[in-house]
């Protein structure tokens, strides 16, 4: 496997090869990438990504806040998928106190998990198109992508940046309206999805740019620790929802797409049947969808309602407790991964019986996936670079967190 | 909101996989177990960590192939300091072990894993930039996410949330 350890230095002394500086601020690098191209003509002879622009500590900052109030850092992680982030970090903190959640919040999350999904997808599929030169896609994916920020912002009040989740259940009940929301835009989504293959599955020039590009073997994926669609556009099975599922998925059907040929038409065509799964999953959540509460029954951790905190005087008292001193976690560590849009998304927390977390760890599930890039890009034409970047679906925010 | 006691007996949790096998292999490599909250840590002996994860990663009944991550934890002032964190995970069989390796805080080195996972690369360069410990064997152990010049190790527990300046 010594092909996948890569040699990173460059020598521009040998003058046989040319080095180019691609980024940080290059449009197809989707943040602030920058990537080191070693060319000989329109060959490229080695790659080498540079990362780190976007480092803010969040690992670090999250140690000295309570655990409650690390749940507003995680969406700033993977800016695309917050409520996937607020859902791991939620769960490992469940899982460190040994909470039990009541069935209506377990498919609320699940609701919210597979819309972001579905949310980051549109945003990676108009970005990846409009890289490789399809610039209708992009309007076209924006305008359901609007429509999901829309009900975002319906259940927390914001587009983005949503912190809808809290240890032991769900902020609000979502507001009157939301479901039939939701119900419409199901309906209407799978021939939206119809729309996007029309402009790109048969579209020759498409299939030219994408079908062969940046291909990468099923071994060597593991090996190099990619995941989600990276991974299963190569043809390794895995899918932690269905294979080690979290938060309720066990009562879910869904099929795993899967690749075989590893390139980037490969994990394209995964990613947009993982928009109709997605889909379909929000649709039985809606079908089935339980009643009861939303929050565990645990009034040293889940803050109270408020028509309790104005009646009762303990409610008041758990209350003030929780906003100024926190609540203690047993000691203990656990490693809770979930499947985000990327891949495996992993929290590390470790506790040591304090009301702030001694350690929190986020694997990055774009991390891993970028190592793969000198193995799909190395010997290959230099126009393909943008369309494998493109093709791992790299969100800068969690790759340097 | 009962949450079992860890179970730390090498002999009651000897059936499980990942620790069978290195149990057959070496006995002396396993320093410690702990089962706790449905997830299973063994700690490692620092000189054979490489051949640790060799050695489940090709065990054929189980193999724990995919390498999900490297961190570690800085237990500052206690000693040994620092704890080296795998976490490993088996495609085929949807199971987890976490490895550990205990390191002492004066110098902290241990061998890279780069040569069994490829994919260790960036982890391991990540602990060296925020926890400084120096892996041997890696390919290109530069720092990662921080400038080149910076000085300290972010994430260790001596250094401040703020930052010096």
């Amino acid at each position: 496997m010594a092909h996948l350890t890569p040699t990173p230095v460059l020598d521009p002394a040998q003058d046989k090869t040319m080095i180019l500086n691609m980024g940080p601020q290059h449009p197809s690098t989707h943040g602030v990438l920058r990537v080191l191209l070693e060319i000989d003509g329109e060959n490229v002879v080695r790659i080498m990504p540079d990362i780190g622009f976007l480092h803010t500590g969040i690992e670090k900052t999250c140690e000295a806040k309570f655990y409650q109030q690390v749940v507003p850092l995680t969406d700033r992680i993977d800016y695309l998928c917050p409520l996937t982030n607020n859902l791991c970090y939620v769960l490992a903190v469940e899982k460190l106190l040994g909470l039990e959640l009541p069935p209506k919040a377990q498919w609320l999350r699940v609701l919210m998990n597979e819309l972001t999904r579905i949310n980051s997808h549109l945003v990676w599929l108009g970005t990846h198109a409009l890289d490789i030169g399809a610039m209708t896609v992009f309007l076209y994916c924006f305008r359901e992508r609007e429509d999901i920020l829309r009900m975002f912002e319906m259940v927390s009040g914001q587009r983005m940046m949503t912190s809808y989740f809290r240890i032991g259940g769900i902020a609000l009940e979502p507001p009157l309206g939301f479901f039939d929301r939701v119900r419409d835009f199901a309906s209407r989504f799978p021939s939206k999805v119809d729309e996007y293959e029309n402009l790109l599955t048969g579209n020759p020039i498409w299939g030219m740019r994408t079908k062969g590009v940046a291909r990468i073997t099923a071994e060597d994926a593991i090996a190099l620790g990619a995941s989600g669609p990276t991974l299963r556009g190569s043809g390794v099975d895995i899918d932690l929802r269905r294979d080690m599922p979290y938060s309720g998925y066990e009562n879910f059907k869904f099929k795993v797409p899967l690749g075989k040929e590893g390139d980037v038409f490969d994990r394209y065509l995964c990613r947009v049947q993982e928009l109709r799964e997605s889909i379909g999953i929000v649709q039985q959540a809606l079908d089935g969808m339980p009643e009861g509460p939303i929050k565990a029954d645990a009034p040293k951790v889940v803050l109270p309602d408020r028509e309790k905190m104005k009646t009762q005087m303990e409610a008041l008292i758990y209350h003030f407790k929780i906003i100024t001193e926190g609540f203690a976690v047993p000691a203990g560590e656990v490693y809770q991964a979930v499947e985000s849009p990327r891949g495996e998304m992993g929290y590390y927390v470790v506790s040591d019986g304090t009301a702030k977390p001694y350690r929190v760890h986020m694997r990055a599930a774009c991390l891993a996936n970028l190592q793969t890039l000198p193995t799909m890009c190395e010997g290959k034409l230099i126009a393909d670079v943008v369309a494998a970047i493109g093709s791992i679906d790299i969100v800068l925010g969690e790759i340097d967190r | 909101m009962a949450i079992p006691p860890p179970i730390t007996d090498i002999e009651e949790l000897k059936s499980h996989p990942a620790l069978a096998r290195l149990l057959e292999w070496s006995p002396a490599a396993v320093k410690a177990v702990k089962f706790d909250r449905d997830e299973m840590s063994i700690v490692i002996d620092r000189p054979v960590i490489r051949e640790t994860c060799a050695l489940l990663r090709d065990n054929p009944d189980f193999p724990f192939n995919y390498l999900s991550d490297v961190t570690c934890v800085d237990w500052s002032p206690s000693e040994p300091r620092f704890e080296v964190i795998y976490h490993l995970l088996s495609i085929p069989k949807e199971e987890r072990v976490r490895l550990k390796v205990r390191l002492e805080g004066a110098s902290p080195v241990i061998e890279s894993v780069t040569s069994v996972w490829p994919g260790a690369n960036y982890f391991e360069r990540e602990v060296f930039d925020l926890f400084g410990i120096r892996f041997t064997g890696h390919p290109y152990l530069r720092r990662l996410l921080m400038p080149e010049d910076w000085e300290g190790y972010p994430l260790r527990k001596d250094y401040p949330v703020e930052g010096y300046r």
